[in-house]
């Protein structure tokens, strides 16, 4: 199977691709259309600023067929930013529109912590997860944000802890979303990528 | 669940081999970084940092090449710096596999640097490295790898770095750097409790009750070492045991 991997020119992308290729993944690296409207899975890393990649998703004219994609059941994984991006907006990118699959707001983290929340830490498991198989309760994982997801929602499946909860990992039938970076999380952040691989397998 | 304190090593290198000295001269060879890399990835050390202290024009392809081969041993996060000047140079690094990037004289010669970066990359991709020296009434900031006084004041300069959009704080005791005679807990606890973002404390570790001492009363978010990881003088896995036993919140890998 072949992963495709949106590539919007921002973000470090290099990681995402060889954590994936160790695990036997063939990999796609692009930021053009056509090759979103053929993806068979796609994964959406992002680091950096939320309003760079809801601009450049913009300007690259792929918000419209990543939607579409994603409405035809195609499983998709969103990486940090690429997890945000899925609300219907950001404090972080005042004027601009998410990808308004999940409802709610992107927020800040509260200033009595220190920030950006940069490090390792734990998740709280709310509900059953596909991409949490296999990997211990107490594994750490890496997290490198100061904006975060709500700590509600139907979505939610697992949350994380800085200064306020916030929803760490989503699933929704087959929009996936982590917060912390797998790529960077050594053992249990292969894991998961190799449960997202399995799922869309 | 909460965010636990970091045990990073720190690979200085003269581009291509990783080296050691005491204050930054006496250079040796301590040996290949993407061997080192595999084995601190292995060992639970919780990110690298990995660093051109020779810094010259001429070695930034030498450099990039050795970013490249040791980010490829990691599943961790990576940074990279020495010699990043501009943006273009960031972004190569960057491209090379590195996750952030450490700035040290740059950012003093044009503080503007800074911003430029974290615009492009997000604050959590740019690491200030502060180089301090304790004068009469103050730390003073040193640049070229400490040889250089600048009359910044270390605090007011970090301050100033986080206001331009430095996410983190990676702060070298010159006073410290090399004598195994303990991080400097004064320094590291004034700029910590001053910003609002991590602060990396380095140069002075011994023993495991130092990371403990920098963990409590410097206020330090996370802990870098060179040489005593280098030579197995102290395992990475023993001093997270260690820091466990005294209440630190460390992680363990499974």
């Amino acid at each position: 199977m072949i992963v495709t991997v949106i590539d919007y020119g921002a973000g470090n992308v290099t990681s995402v691709e060889r954590a994936l290729r160790k695990l036997g993944a063939k990999v796609r690296s692009t930021n053009r259309p056509e090759d979103i409207r053929s993806a068979s899975a796609l994964i959406l890393p992002g680091v950096g600023h939320c309003a760079a990649l809801i601009a450049a998703l913009d300007a690259q004219n792929l918000r419209q067929p990543l939607l579409e994609k994603l409405s035809t059941g195609a499983p998709f994984l969103g990486i940090c930013l690429g997890l945000q991006a899925l609300y219907e907006s950001s404090d972080e990118a005042p004027g601009l529109m998410g990808l308004g699959l999940l409802k709610g707001r992107v927020s800040k983290l509260p200033l009595n912590v220190k920030l950006p929340h940069m490090g390792w830490n734990q998740l709280h498991l709310i509900k059953p997860s596909t991409l949490l198989e296999n990997i211990s309760p107490e594994s750490y994982f890496y997290f490198a944000h100061s904006y975060a997801a709500p700590a509600a929602g139907p979505e939610r499946t697992a949350l994380s802890m800085h200064g306020r909860e916030f929803i760490a990992v989503i699933e929704q039938q087959n929009i996936f979303g982590v917060q912390f970076h797998p790529e960077k999380s050594g053992a249990p952040g292969a894991q998961l990528l190799q449960n997202f691989l399995r799922r869309a397998a | 669940m909460s965010l636990v304190h970091r045990i990073i090593p720190c690979l200085d290198t003269d581009g291509s081999r990783v080296v050691k000295g005491v204050h930054f001269e006496g250079l040796r060879d301590a040996g290949d970084p993407a061997e080192l890399a595999a084995r601190y990835n292995a060992e639970g050390a919780d990110e690298l940092v990995v660093l051109d202290i020779a810094a010259s024009r001429d070695n930034h392809p030498t450099f990039l090449e050795t970013i490249r081969r040791v980010a490829q041993q990691l599943s961790i996060p990576l940074a990279a710096g020495g010699g990043i000047r501009t943006l273009a140079d960031a972004r190569s690094v960057i491209r090379a596999g590195a996750d952030k990037i450490t700035l040290n004289t740059a950012a003093v010669d044009r503080p503007q640097l800074i911003q430029e970066l974290s615009n492009e990359f997000g604050a959590q991709a740019v690491v200030l490295a502060i180089d301090a020296k304790r004068e009469s009434s103050y730390w003073e900031v040193r640049v070229h790898g400490g040889r250089t006084p600048t009359g910044l004041d270390a605090e007011e300069w970090a301050v100033k770095g986080v206001e331009m959009g430095a996410g983190e704080i990676l702060l070298t005791s010159m006073d410290r750097d090399g004598t195994q005679s303990g991080f400097d807990i004064a320094l590291t606890s004034a700029i910590s409790r001053r910003v609002t973002v991590p602060v990396i404390a380095s140069g002075g570790a011994k023993l495991p009750n130092d990371f403990l001492q920098v963990f409590t009363e410097g206020a330090a978010d996370a802990a870098l070492a060179a040489s005593i990881f280098h030579d197995q003088v102290q395992s990475i896995r023993a001093l997270k045991s260690f820091l466990r036993e005294n209440a630190v919140e460390v992680r363990l890998p499974c």
